[in-house]
């Protein structure tokens, strides 16, 4: 490992680090545009400039390799002066429009030239100007002030694998361009946005909302998907004015989604903010206690196990696991379920319902199958990474379906189920790739378990990883993609019916009351049941409810959700519920008090602790059942992979005008017919 | 610097004649699997050449599958290197040097034929399209100044009357002959002098 001083300081770093990272190891922090640490290295900004002793020049820190006995000085006037000098140039071009930059504030152009900057100008010249871009509905361009970092360029082309900018021309006239004039064709576009070190391009949707200092930042956790990226969520009083990622190496490192950051705008439309009851089909606001009321003489007269509820793919683990309480406790039936299809689950294992191998695990597998998943879509930082591992490792991956484009290359198969069966019966190519691979990955989609013969399949598929002693003590080849943030942590605290088929009977209307915890995914034609709907939007379950509960969004309380990897995090309170609006929990527990005068919990914190109790309790009652029946009906079926619309897969993202722009914009890009 | 950026008019289809084709196969070769990407230049510039000295949309998408590599790169490259021609630039490309010392020994006239025979302006093709002519800077034939390149041939030696001379043999479809106007082979020295010895007033 090379040892070299830093500004007289001894550092030893390891082989293959630069010298900016040499000098951040000792504490010396070194401007820059161009270097990310998350992208290739271009070094064409130049303001990292630093001096080595023995070299005349000073070196760009970012592109040169540590090497031994270099000397490094990073605070010399011969250091100021370079710097100073790099950044006459790059302001020689740049608009002078702070004022009226979305990016003052948090701009690394401003900010760095409060130190560099030299206070005029020596340039008589007139500036060049840039003609904007069309970016889409995400990103807005102002290419005037682009200082040519190319940061976004190599992100498109190297994170989001869609090589579709480029820097055209050179010198004075070289431009940052999108030859299509159209939305860039990936789900996480606008993560440019953060890595612009300049106000070129910034975010549409927000513009000219807020100053970075105006808004209250709470850092917690997205629940647009079941990866549960780490998200820093910014409000304006009660408004959630916009989403950033923060970083997290197990999860979603420095990136997010489309729908994460753009999805909030939902957060403001089609709310309930007030308790509704129907008359003669139709809504009118009504208080509190009055609805209370009615759900308890409901409640009371009708027999408990005609009673059902459900809960749905937003809703946070304490609102679960109160839910439960109240129908254990208070109603005395188990009647409940956070299923809202037929889907194949066998809960006696966990791993029979996460993502084992995990996310960074991805990068170590040597070989990935993906079989009724189409990551890009249902995970999409997930497929960052998978292809994150296919660019480094060049992972091999295979797909039992052809899903399109998943911005790396795959194999892909027929998608009839009789090829996973054969494949896990072991006498196909297939079988031995996988038997010989030290670290396989198959990761299997929910449309995989919504199969007839899903048990089937999921059985030989476990069987044959076990019988191969895939299964290690370092590594767990079984990955479920779940793809709704709620699902996992509902599993966990076993908010399932596994007795009776809740769905059918429901169906069939066998229930007098139905109760829906931000669950609008069920379809059942109702008749004369009594439907109750707590959540947070007017969508699909409120439509057909009686009773409305106003409840609260996932930036307007504390809660945990549990990932698809089963990794427990806590989303907390950035805003606070509109209107007459309350926390999830406190709705159920004030309910509970109506109807039995006694509260389910005194507290949050009470409510907490038994859960992680329960939890724990939950944890140890599992055992390990080695039971190898494979013996259950199989039908060969083709396996479709049932999507939700992307831009429209929860109540927020339905109510955000953000997702249908984005929506619309794919949409003309299909029709135009240049997209293939 | 108006040529770097891509023509309005474009032709809608772009392929490789059988002589091309050759030629791009030829030097795909010389890179290992999977590197032809590399080749993209060389191909870059055959498609110049058989498309009268300039290269269409059409072309740079046509050799972005060719090379299987994204269109986008193979347009940054087009539009970065000033020898390659994004708009029409006429059969017969005169490129006029006009670095010092070109300048020194009356390139300005060389300059002024030009707007006289071919357009008043740079860039712009001839009467008959047949041609057009710019400025460029050293093309590394200073010892034979004042010079200028039409296709990919060096007229050196010349002043107005011989470079409207060449311009109108040109424009009247001949070839004229290349090299040197003062009779000079390539770049001997003048009035036989055969070693630095000879050189009176030096």
């Amino acid at each position: 490992m090379p040892k070299l001083k830093v500004n007289d300081i001894e550092v030893e770093v390891e082989e293959g680090l630069t010298v900016l990272q040499a000098c951040e190891k000792a504490g010396a922090e070194i401007p820059r545009f161009c270097y990310h640490e998350k992208l290739s290295i271009a070094g064409n900004c130049r303001m990292c400039l630093v001096e080595m002793e023995k070299s005349p020049k000073p070196i760009a820190s970012c592109a040169m390799p540590a090497a031994d006995g270099m000397n490094i000085k990073t605070n010399t006037p011969f250091v100021e002066k370079a710097r100073k000098g790099v950044m006459e140039f790059l302001l020689a071009n740049h608009p002078l429009d702070c004022p009226v930059c979305d990016q003052g504030g948090e701009c690394d152009l401003q900010d760095q030239s409060m130190f560099y900057g030299v206070d005029k100008s020596r340039f008589k010249e007139n500036k060049r100007a840039v003609p904007e871009k069309h970016m889409g509905p995400l990103i807005k361009t102002q290419m005037t002030r682009c200082i040519h970092c190319t940061r976004c360029v190599r992100f498109a082309t190297e994170v989001a694998g869609v090589s579709e900018l480029g820097a055209i021309g050179r010198g004075e006239d070289m431009q940052i361009t999108t030859y299509l004039e159209q939305s860039m064709q990936s789900e996480l576009s606008a993560n440019v946005i953060d890595l612009c070190p300049v106000g070129a391009l910034t975010s549409k949707p927000y513009v000219f909302e807020a100053r970075p200092w105006e808004l209250k930042k709470t850092e917690t956790v997205d629940v647009m998907d079941a990866v549960g990226s780490n998200v820093r969520v910014d409000t304006y009083d009660w408004e959630v004015k916009r989403v950033l990622p923060i970083i997290n190496e197990d999860i979603n490192e420095e990136w997010i989604s489309d729908k994460t950051r753009y999805a909030c705008d939902g957060l403001l439309n089609q709310r309930l903010d007030t308790p509704f009851i129907k008359y003669n089909g139709k809504f009118e606001k009504a208080s509190w206690s009055e609805v209370f009321k009615i759900i308890k003489s409901k409640f009371e007269n009708s027999s408990n196990d005609k009673v059902c509820g459900f809960v749905g793919d937003l809703t946070n683990m304490e609102t679960g696991y109160i839910f439960k309480e109240f129908f254990d406790r208070t109603l005395n039936n188990k009647n409940y379920d956070s299923r809202s299809d037929n889907r194949f689950l066998d809960i006696s294992e966990r791993e029979n319902y996460i993502f084992n191998s995990s996310i960074n695990g991805i990068e170590d597998a040597d070989l990935i199958f993906l079989i009724g998943a189409n990551p890009r879509y249902e995970a999409t930082m997930l497929n960052a990474r998978i292809r994150k591992a296919f660019v480094n490792n060049n992972t091999k991956v295979i797909s039992l379906n052809d899903v399109g484009d998943l911005t790396y290359s795959y194999k892909n198969l027929d998608g009839q189920t009789q090829t996973i069966k054969t494949i896990f019966e072991g006498s196909e190519e297939i079988s031995k790739e996988i038997i010989s691979a030290s670290k396989p990955m198959i990761i299997i989609g929910e449309s995989l378990l919504k199969l007839h013969s899903a048990e089937h399949l999921f059985n030989i598929i476990k069987n044959f990883l076990k019988k191969n002693n895939k299964f290690t003590e370092d590594w767990n080849p079984l990955n479920i993609l779940s793809c709704d943030a709620a699902t996992v942590g509902n599993f966990d605290l076993g908010i399932l019916n596994s007795e009776l088929n809740l769905l059918e009977e429901l169906k069939s209307n066998k229930f007098e009351i139905v109760y829906l915890i931000g669950q609008d995914n069920l379809e059942f034609n109702k008749k004369d049941e009594f439907v109750i709907y707590q959540g947070s939007h007017g969508d699909k379950g409120a439509e057909i409810a009686d009773i409305i509960l106003p409840g609260s969004a996932y930036t307007e309380q504390d809660g945990y959700f549990t990932n698809l990897e089963g990794k427990i995090q806590k989303a907390y309170k950035a805003s606070y519920p509109p209107g007459e609006a309350k926390e999830d929990w406190q709705i159920i527990n004030e309910l509970a008090e109506v109807m039995n005068n006694r509260k389910l919990f005194n507290d949050k914190e009470e409510l907490e602790s038994s859960m992680f109790n329960y939890l724990k309790l939950q944890q140890e009652k599992r055992v390990t059942i080695n039971k190898e029946k494979t013996t259950l009906e199989f039908q060969n079926e083709k396996l479709n992979i049932q999507l939700k619309e992307y831009y429209f897969s929860n109540v927020i993202a339905r109510s955000s005008k953000t997702m249908i722009e984005c929506n619309n914009s794919k949409l003309n890009i299909k029709s135009t017919g240049t997209e293939g | 610097m108006s040529l770097r950026r891509p023509a309005k008019n474009q032709p809608e289809t772009f392929e490789f004649n059988s002589s091309s084709m050759e030629e791009a196969n030829k030097i795909v070769l010389k890179y290992p699997e999977g590197k032809q990407q590399s080749a993209v230049m060389a191909l870059l510039y055959i498609a110049q050449k058989q498309n009268d000295n300039w290269i269409p949309l059409a072309a740079m998408k046509y050799i972005a599958k060719f090379l299987d590599m994204p269109y986008i790169k193979v347009y940054e490259v087009a539009t970065f290197y000033t020898m390659y021609n994004l708009s029409p630039v006429g059969k017969y490309f005169v490129q006029v040097c006009t670095t010092t010392p070109c300048m020194i020994r009356g390139a300005n006239k060389l300059v002024e034929a030009c707007k006289e025979k071919i357009s008043d302006k740079e860039n712009e093709l001839s009467n008959d399209k047949s041609c057009s002519w710019m400025e460029v800077e050293c093309l590394g034939a200073c010892v034979n100044a004042p010079m200028m390149q039409i296709n990919d041939n060096y007229y050196e030696d010349l002043d107005k009357e011989k470079a409207t001379e060449i311009f109108d043999k040109i424009l009247n479809g001949q070839n004229p002959k290349p090299g040197s106007y003062r009779g000079r082979l390539n770049a001997e020295p003048e009035n036989n002098r055969k070693t630095l010895m000879d050189v009176k007033n030096a």
